[in-house]
């Protein structure tokens, strides 16, 4: 499983949110690499990664990639990471 | 380094009162401008950033991480806080009206990642953010920082 967490940066709100989702993939006993990127760099760093996080206001700055793009509220909220996280492993 | 020494006096602005979320973002940048931790070309940045990329700074429930990228203007790493009286619309598709922003500053990709680490503590537990809302003074935001750290400490074995 390899989890691209995406911001406007790379240095701040990606950061957190990769914290998050480490957190969650721990809590969910679930393998996986997740890297941050910044929104310059994030299309290239999409293109080998399963599963895209990031807000709504940077979707469509990010455009389509191959990766699922799912669209995270609140970026220190582990359970809402976990419950997204989970359905797009199960689907 | 302690989470709650990123916030000298002169970085933390508490009860604010502003008109728009470009006068929070102003006040963020002030409080990293006042620590010599940027140069003024940073807050423009900040601006910028939101200008170009919309709000999707504001992250969490009344949060926003106020930051632009590493750049000349930035002079080392460093943090400040403002907290508003009054909550201020970033017009972010969640997590608006906004009466927190913390400022970020980092002179490259990792530096601040411990740091970052100790903010993340702080920022998923409600009742701390519930306490820092509610400060009214520079020494009242540190205590409470100081205290949300040193608590999660005990109970986290696995932060590094």
């Amino acid at each position: 499983m390899r989890i691209v967490v995406v911001c406007g940066m790379g240095i701040g709100t990606s950061i957190l949110l990769k914290m998050t989702a480490e957190k969650a993939l721990r809590a969910m006993d679930i393998d996986g690499d997740v890297e941050a990127a910044d929104i310059g760099t994030a299309r290239g760093a999409a293109r080998t990664a399963n599963i895209v996080l990031t807000s709504q206001e940077l979707v469509e700055e990010l455009g389509d990639v191959p990766a699922r793009v799912i669209v995270i509220e609140n970026f220190t909220d582990v359970n809402e990471v976990s419950e997204k996280l989970k359905d797009a492993i199960d689907s | 380094m302690n989470l709650s020494d990123f916030f000298p006096d002169s970085a933390v602005t508490t009860r604010a009162e502003v008109p728009d979320w470009r006068a929070a973002i102003d006040l963020a940048g002030a409080g990293l401008v006042a620590q010599g931790v940027t140069t003024e070309a940073y807050t423009a940045e900040m601006l910028a950033a939101l200008d170009e990329l919309g709000p999707y700074i504001v992250i969490a429930p009344g949060f926003a991480l106020a930051h632009s990228r590493p750049s000349p203007a930035v002079l080392r790493t460093g943090m400040s806080f403002v907290s508003l009286r009054t909550a201020v619309e970033f017009g972010a598709a969640a997590n608006d009206p906004v009466d927190l922003i913390i400022g970020l500053a980092a002179t490259d990709q990792d530096s601040h990642l411990q740091v970052m680490s100790a903010l993340a503590r702080v920022l998923s537990d409600s009742k701390i953010m519930a306490q820092l809302r509610a400060a009214d003074s520079p020494a009242a935001v540190r205590e409470i920082l100081d205290g949300a750290t040193s608590d999660t400490k005990e109970s986290s074995p696995d932060q590094n």
